[in-house]
């Protein structure tokens, strides 16, 4: 179970669905896929537990599903276009699902995003490499760079 | 001979495609996000391309995670909108180019691009939200055929920001070896800032944006050496999708007119961010003046050649 250690894991509050996930994910993903089908929708919420059983889920990926614990899908490969469709389930939007996976109420979120967002400024890194990355804050004239053609 | 005269930048944010659809863009809220896009779509009046390629991504809707191609290169002769749970958007089947959609399949594949051909594919939000931007919301049908790039940036690794500009390159070379005359124009779509996923979610990075935007215009080979990380780092886990702009990018000459810019703070959770790039030379349309804008090309390739040696030494 062990995840491989990857430079974006040390993006904070961040769960990168790479191809690791995305196989640990499949089961996740392809059950919040079928909730595109509207009987599929309601074989679920009439039994939610024995509807997530053809999807083959491991008892932890169960779990967070049946709590509606979002931030655990994506930790356990769920992906946030898959996750969402979840959300729409549920009938709620798009907002509400971030407000919950970032521990604000919808109302302080949308007050968030308003203002301008959640600002990157000691937000990039969980190692403290809390610096804006180099490639592109100064437009200084790379005329000596190495060769390259086209 | 085809032509690519022009790209287009833009982001495709779903609620804009729910505010349209239900009616609110006169709210306060979504004016300010709309009211930047009217002289867009005067552009776009005034240009007439004859075919749009359109660089977008799948959200789940077409592409689940049974197949995640990198490059998918739509070549069917329509596109119907995607049901993406709340019913098809309210927009005109898309219809495609295909006879020129398999011709730049041919050359690029041939130019070691690995496309994957979709002869059956339903689009979402992805395309059909900066095509409403860009063509407004006609009732019927679309104003001109449309072949439809799907991109995979949900999956990491999305393409490198380079293969991307160098797929672009290879598009426009395909464009331009097709015999008929045709005005062609690109839009690179997604983006800019956001992330919509986990307790980060909700970062914008405004200076990022403007500075990727500035050297979107200017200096697009110093995009194409932005790593991932910095992507994810800065711009949000989703905002990975603008390396998709710089197929658009590597699509047009390297020189290129900027002619309208965009920007606002917040759509739903994401920056919005719109450019018009415009190739320097207008396609004239006259063998003739073609012609001469080749050798001028060929004497100014010359000439940058020199620079180039020059330099190395």
């Amino acid at each position: 179970m062990a995840r491989t250690q990857q430079d974006y894991d040390d993006i904070p509050g961040t769960f990168v669905f790479d191809a690791e996930r995305s196989r640990e994910g499949y089961g996740i993903n392809m059950f919040c896929m079928s909730l595109m089908k509207d009987a599929n929708r309601k074989a679920f919420k009439a039994n939610e537990a024995e509807y997530l059983k053809k999807f083959r889920l491991t008892p932890e990926q169960t779990e967070a599903v049946l709590k509606r614990d979002y931030n655990r899908m994506l930790e356990l490969g769920g992906n946030i276009y898959f996750t969402a469709k979840l959300g729409a389930t549920d009938g709620h939007s798009f907002q509400h699902l971030a407000a919950v996976m970032t521990g604000a109420t919808q109302q302080d979120y949308a007050a968030m995003m308003l203002a301008g967002g959640r600002s990157v400024e000691g937000n990039r890194s969980r190692s403290g490499k809390d610096k804006p990355a180099k490639s592109k804050s100064k437009p200084k004239s790379k005329s000596k760079s190495s060769a390259k053609r086209k | 001979m085809a032509k690519i005269v022009a790209g287009i930048g833009s982001s495709h944010v779903p609620a804009i495609g729910a505010a349209l659809d239900n009616g609110k863009t006169e709210e306060p809220y979504w004016k300010r996000v709309f009211s930047g896009f009217e002289k867009s779509k005067q552009w776009m009046a005034e240009t007439k391309p004859d075919v749009a390629i359109v660089v977008y991504n799948d959200h789940a809707s077409a592409f689940s995670v049974d197949l995640i191609p990198t490059f998918a290169l739509g070549c069917a002769a329509e596109f119907p909108p995607a049901d993406e749970g709340w019913g098809p958007r309210p927009v005109p089947v898309v219809k495609g180019h295909p006879a020129l959609a398999a011709h730049i399949a041919q050359s690029v594949i041939l130019d070691e691009f690995d496309l994957t051909i979709v002869n059956k594919m339903e689009v979402d939000h992805g395309m059909t939200v900066p095509m409403n931007l860009l063509f407004g919301q006609p009732k019927d049908e679309w104003p001109c055929p449309v072949i439809p790039l799907a991109v995979n940036v949900v999956m990491y690794p999305p393409p490198t920001g380079h293969r991307c500009y160098m797929l672009g390159k290879a598009i426009r070379k395909a464009v331009e070896s097709y015999p008929e005359d045709l005005k062609v124009v690109i839009f690179g779509t997604g983006g800019l800032s956001h992330q919509i996923s986990g307790p980060r979610a909700g970062l914008i990075n405004s200076k990022w944006d403007k500075n990727f935007l500035d050297n979107l215009s200017k200096d697009p080979k110093k995009l194409t050496r932005i790593p991932h990380i910095d992507y994810m780092r800065e711009a949000g886990a989703e905002g990975i999708e603008m390396v998709m702009w710089l197929i658009m990018r590597g699509a047009l000459e390297d020189k290129v007119d900027e002619v309208y810019r965009f920007y606002t703070v917040p759509a739903s959770n994401t920056a919005v961010g719109h450019i018009i790039l415009e190739n320097k030379r207008k396609a004239a349309g006259k063998s003739k003046a073609k012609t001469k804008t080749k050798h001028r090309q060929a004497a100014a390739r010359k000439v940058s050649q020199r620079k180039v040696s020059k330099g190395k030494q």
